[in-house]
């Protein structure tokens, strides 16, 4: 159990990376290496998104893998994480349409938001049934 | 849910690390069921019944809150 779950944990990792990496390609790509050609721009965008794909079964994969405890850990902060960010999403959308904020509301923000609130959730949530 | 692990696991001499690779799940699981934070699943319960030859009833008691 303990060795199929390093070997789920590292899977999760490389396809993690390979997201991040394949994403970092599609985003600067097209304006530093080639010169915004459309067929390798939507190539590299396809390879991302299929990584993205693989990222997500391993991420399944690890979590199927876990104990009932480990499970409801992550269930209990995948949920707050969740409700958080569909209301500071949409919060942070409105402030952006209400031109309240003076700058464009960024989905990346929000992605930066989702990964801290998990990562902070997930460490509170295990100190308590430690 | 109180329940007697912690004890049973000492008179078999078992660490937590110990328990947790028998019965299939981690220490932190086994370390959050001795102190009652957690309680165990069915199949949790019934492989440790099954390890310390007891039924369930005389290791987990169920108390009404």
């Amino acid at each position: 159990m303990k060795i199929e779950r390093k070997k789920n944990l590292y899977n999760l990792a490389v396809w993690t990376w390979s997201w991040v990496a394949t994403m970092a390609i599609a985003a600067f790509g097209p304006k530093y290496i080639w010169d915004d050609h459309a067929v390798l721009t939507a190539l590299a965008v396809s390879v991302n998104f299929v990584h993205g794909i693989l990222m997500i079964i391993a991420n399944r994969r690890l979590f199927n893998n876990f104990d009932e405890l480990q499970r409801k850990i992550h269930l209990e902060s995948l949920a707050l994480t969740l409700g958080l960010a569909v209301v500071v999403g949409l919060s942070y959308s409105l402030l952006d349409a209400t031109n309240i904020i003076a700058y464009d509301a960024e989905i990346s923000n929000l992605v930066i938001f989702i990964g801290l609130t998990y990562l902070v959730l997930v460490t509170l949530n295990t100190r308590r049934y430690t | 849910m109180k329940n007697r692990l912690k004890v049973l696991r000492a008179e078999y001499n078992y660490t937590q690390e110990d328990l947790a690779d028998i019965i299939g799940v981690s220490r932190q699981t086994i370390n959050a069921i001795e102190k009652e934070k957690f309680d165990p699943s069915l199949p949790t319960a019934f492989r440790i019944s099954k390890l310390f030859k007891l039924p369930i009833e005389t290791i987990f008691h169920f108390e009404e809150l």
